[in-house]
């Protein structure tokens, strides 16, 4: 990895070739962030790495704080945003389950800490591959979150994410997710943005009177009972509310600075005219896209669209994508299991999404890609096949597909 | 149909058992009546904090669903009978959330009674008691509080005065009958249904009139909507660095003016100002920053804020300096520095006469002799013998 400092870099950046973890540290670099925690665990280490050695090369001056389990490196960068320092923060899997409990009263106490979730199964059984569920615990909590599929997505996610965050309007923290080991261990082409134009998208985190500060003594989390608690919930969801044009306006900055074209919430591909549309979150974009174009290729009309955002949920978004579609087929790479229709977080949101949208659009739930598992061209296929089924018959299908799972050899 | 509501108010930790004894001594002793009824505990955080104050309830109905009137609410609206079982609470309580000071009778119904566990005489306690506008009685059972600092008088037949007490009070819930029958059930302790019949017995009751009572008016405020409160649970606090309560000289430290403690309290600091050296320990190791530096580099302790925990007396190095006192003898929370200045002569001599009189009192911060606790399950005894004149 080069190493250079911002007044060498050229306005338009640099490209590097590195990982979904390498970016992420990259934009910690860029928005000079000063306190980060670190506790190991796959994938999600591989992020301590990278910054570690950024600290190391002079090219990031933080605190770099390496805690003695999950809960307390939560609870450190819960206290630094207090008092007003950017902060960055992340685990995987059990790891951000053991930090629960700081990891709610975040989203409470409305500081905006930015963490990264290396997507990874819970164990056990001991499982390095990817699940959305460790991300998804925190669905409820008052954590902006989103998924990325690409490094590229990953850097300029983060930029956004310190932006959102922190902006007044919001004060929540954000969980970005990237799926352990498709992304967080695989290395692309990134364009690394020049330090000054990062510095025009990202003003200084300020806290402005809610600060913790000797000269300004407040009483943080008191102890309430219920004739308070109702009405601090209502705050956060009414942060929870503006953060969607506070998103919006964040893309377009995004845009015009760094001169990008990208979409706030969601990845249309192909939907324009599709009869039928997968739908997913996350590096599952890359195979679908595939299929996508093979079949496209046999004239079949069919599309995905990918979620970027999950909390604020975009739901105009996707409904405008999905009310024209003949059926949806929505693939979680989750479980919730004892749900209705057994079927899978994502899933329940998007049919939850479309429950208004006449005519109803039948919607399918595939469980798929658990523990990592590869979803391949014929798995793909087959839930495409599945989907026009529903799309024939008119009718939601609601058994949910579990796709990919191995069943016995005859 | 007739509902009874009952609530004990008392010292959270210290005396939760006790409460708890009593509602289920009322519940249990009703239903030997063939009545129905709950006990429950409420503004109690679990654990609870040392001597926060915090409430108990029992609620007696007819039959099941005319209980589940009252099951469907949080609290009963008003009670038949307020229970104070520590006589400094007359002052009014703040419960562990943010609320506001209530009156110890805030609860109680027009008509309805207030049984308070003290030594004091009711005169007395009515300078406490804030003035409800409406009547009602009032009624003594003898004794102090049944703990001490950490220790719990588990033994002193509290619960079972007061259930006694409540016979005599309010006849309609449960009869004496009944108490003692649940009493022997429960204790199988001659002794303990002696102490409550003596104190139903002894029990006189006193109307309290409409315009009795202390006159000032509770600390409150209005509760803000979603939108006026400040975001991100923060409550502003009074900033530190300005002189003595914002003036020239001295300083102010950083507190909140929201959270006041002194329902807390069971016992306050008074300082000599006198013999103060100004070390500046009780300043520094106050666990709620209660002492304003007055321009003469003196330490006043804000009263307000002041939870009575007894840190600043016990580092003071000066002998009798910094005294914990009964916090029954006194009416306000106004500055004792205040005082010093306006008449040092005067100070000083209560404070001479309040700190002798301490020494021989039974109110204090745990037990100081081998013996004490026993000596003062005797002085219990002996005081519920002989009864109160009210
Ligand atoms: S008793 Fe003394 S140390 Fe304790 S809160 Fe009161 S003033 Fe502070
Ligand atoms: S600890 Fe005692 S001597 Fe020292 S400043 Fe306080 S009151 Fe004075």
């Amino acid at each position: 990895m080069t190493t250079r400092t911002a007044e060498e870099a050229p306005v338009a950046g640099r490209e590097e070739l590195i990982s979904g973890s390498e970016a992420i540290a990259q934009a910690c670099a860029l928005a000079d962030i000063d306190v980060v925690t670190a506790y190991p665990i796959r994938p999600y280490d591989t992020v301590m790495q990278f910054l570690s050695r950024l600290i190391a090369d002079g090219a990031l001056k933080c605190e770099f704080i390496v805690a003695e389990s999950e809960h307390s490196q939560f609870e450190i960068v819960k206290h630094a945003s207090a008092v007003g320092a950017r902060t960055f923060v992340g685990s995987s899997g059990v790891g951000w389950f053991y930090a629960l409990e700081a990891i709610a009263v975040t989203a409470g106490l409305r500081l905006p800490v930015v963490a990264l979730v290396g997507n990874r199964a819970l164990d056990d059984p001991g499982a390095f591959g990817c699940e959305h569920n460790d991300a998804l615990a925190v669905r409820d909590l008052g954590w902006l979150m989103n998924w990325v599929s690409t490094g590229q997505e990953a850097l300029d996610t983060a930029l956004i994410a310190w932006r959102v965050a922190e902006d007044p309007r919001v004060f929540l923290p954000c969980a970005i997710s990237a799926d352990g080991a498709f992304l967080t261990h695989s290395q692309q082409i990134v364009r690394v943005p020049d330090k000054r134009l990062v510095d025009r998208f990202l003003p200084p985190y300020n806290r402005g009177d809610l600060q913790l500060h000797p000269d300004n003594p407040i009483t943080i989390a008191p102890q309430v009972n219920e004739d308070w608690l109702m009405e601090m919930r209502k705050q956060t969801d009414a942060a929870m509310r503006r953060s969607r044009d506070v998103i919006i306006e964040a893309y377009l900055d995004f845009n015009r600075i760094f001169h990008r074209d990208l979409t706030p919430f969601t990845e249309e591909y192909m939907t324009e005219d599709a009869e039928v549309i997968l739908v997913g979150v996350g590096t599952l974009a890359l195979p679908i896209k595939v299929a996508v174009r093979r079949l496209r290729e046999q004239g079949q009309k069919v599309g995905f669209l990918r979620l970027k955002w999950f909390r604020p949920f975009p739901m105009p978004e996707v409904q405008k994508a999905l009310s024209k579609a003949k059926a949806v087929g929505v693939i979680d790479r989750d479980y919730s299991f004892g749900s209705p229709m057994h079927g899978g977080v994502l899933a329940h949101e998007v049919r939850s999404a479309l429950y208004d949208v006449e005519p109803r659009v039948p919607v399918v739930n595939f469980v798929a890609g658990l523990g990592g598992r590869e979803i391949t061209q014929p798995f793909a296929r087959e839930m495409f096949a599945i989907t026009q089924q529903a799309a024939q018959s008119g009718a939601s299908d609601t058994q949910t597909h579990w796709i990919g799972v191995r069943e016995n050899q005859e | 149909m007739t509902t009874y509501a009952v609530e004990v108010v008392y010292r959270g930790i210290f005396q939760r058992t006790l409460s708890r004894n009593i509602c289920r001594g009322i519940v249990l002793a009703a239903h030997k009546g063939g009545k129905i009824g709950t006990a429950f505990g409420r503004y109690g955080d679990s654990p609870e904090r040392n001597g926060i104050p915090a409430k108990y309830f029992a609620v007696v109905a007819d039959d099941q669903l005319e209980l589940e009137e009252s099951l469907a609410k949080y609290e009963p609206k008003e009670v038949d009978v307020t229970i104070c079982v520590d006589d400094t609470l007359c002052k009014g309580v703040e419960s562990w959330a943010w609320y506001g000071l209530q009156p110890i009778n805030a609860l109680t119904k027009e008509g309805g009674a207030l049984l308070v566990t003290s030594k004091q005489a009711a005169d007395a306690l009515l300078e406490d008691i804030h003035r409800k506008g409406m009547p009602y009685r009032l009624a003594i059972v003898s004794g102090p509080a049944s703990f001490s600092g950490l220790w719990v008088y588990k033994d002193d037949h509290t619960d079972v005065r007061i259930l006694g007490a409540l016979a005599r009070v309010c006849p309609g819930l449960v009869s004496m009958e009944a108490y003692e029958q649940v009493i022997q059930e429960i204790w199988s302790n001659e002794a303990k249904v002696r102490s409550a019949r003596r104190s139903y017995d002894q029990t006189r009751v006193r109307p309290v009139e409409p315009a009795e009572g202390n006159t000032s008016v509770p600390f409150s405020f209005t509760k803000p909507g979603w939108t006026q409160m400040r975001e991100a649970l923060t409550i502003v606090g009074v900033p530190q660095g300005a002189g003595f309560r914002g003036g020239q000289g001295g300083f102010q430290p950083a507190r909140s003016e929201v959270f006041k403690k002194f329902s807390t309290r069971t016992m306050r600091p008074i300082v000599n100002f006198q013999t103060c050296t100004k070390c500046t320990l009780c300043w520094l190791q106050c666990p709620d920053s209660c002492f304003d530096v007055t321009p003469d580099g003196r330490y006043d302790a804000n009263l307000e804020a002041c939870c009575g925990c007894g840190v600043c007396a016990d580092v003071c190095p000066v002998a009798d300096c910094v005294t914990m006192v009964n916090e029954a003898h006194f009416n306000d929370n106004s500055s004792q520095y205040d005082w010093f200045q306006r008449d040092k002569d005067g100070y000083l001599r209560w404070l001479t006469e309040t700190v002798a009189q301490q020494k021989g009192e039974q109110r204090s911060h745990g037990f100081h002799h081998w013996g004490q606790y026993k000596e003062e399950i005797a002085a219990a005894a002996a005081a519920s013998e002989a009864g109160h004149d009210n």
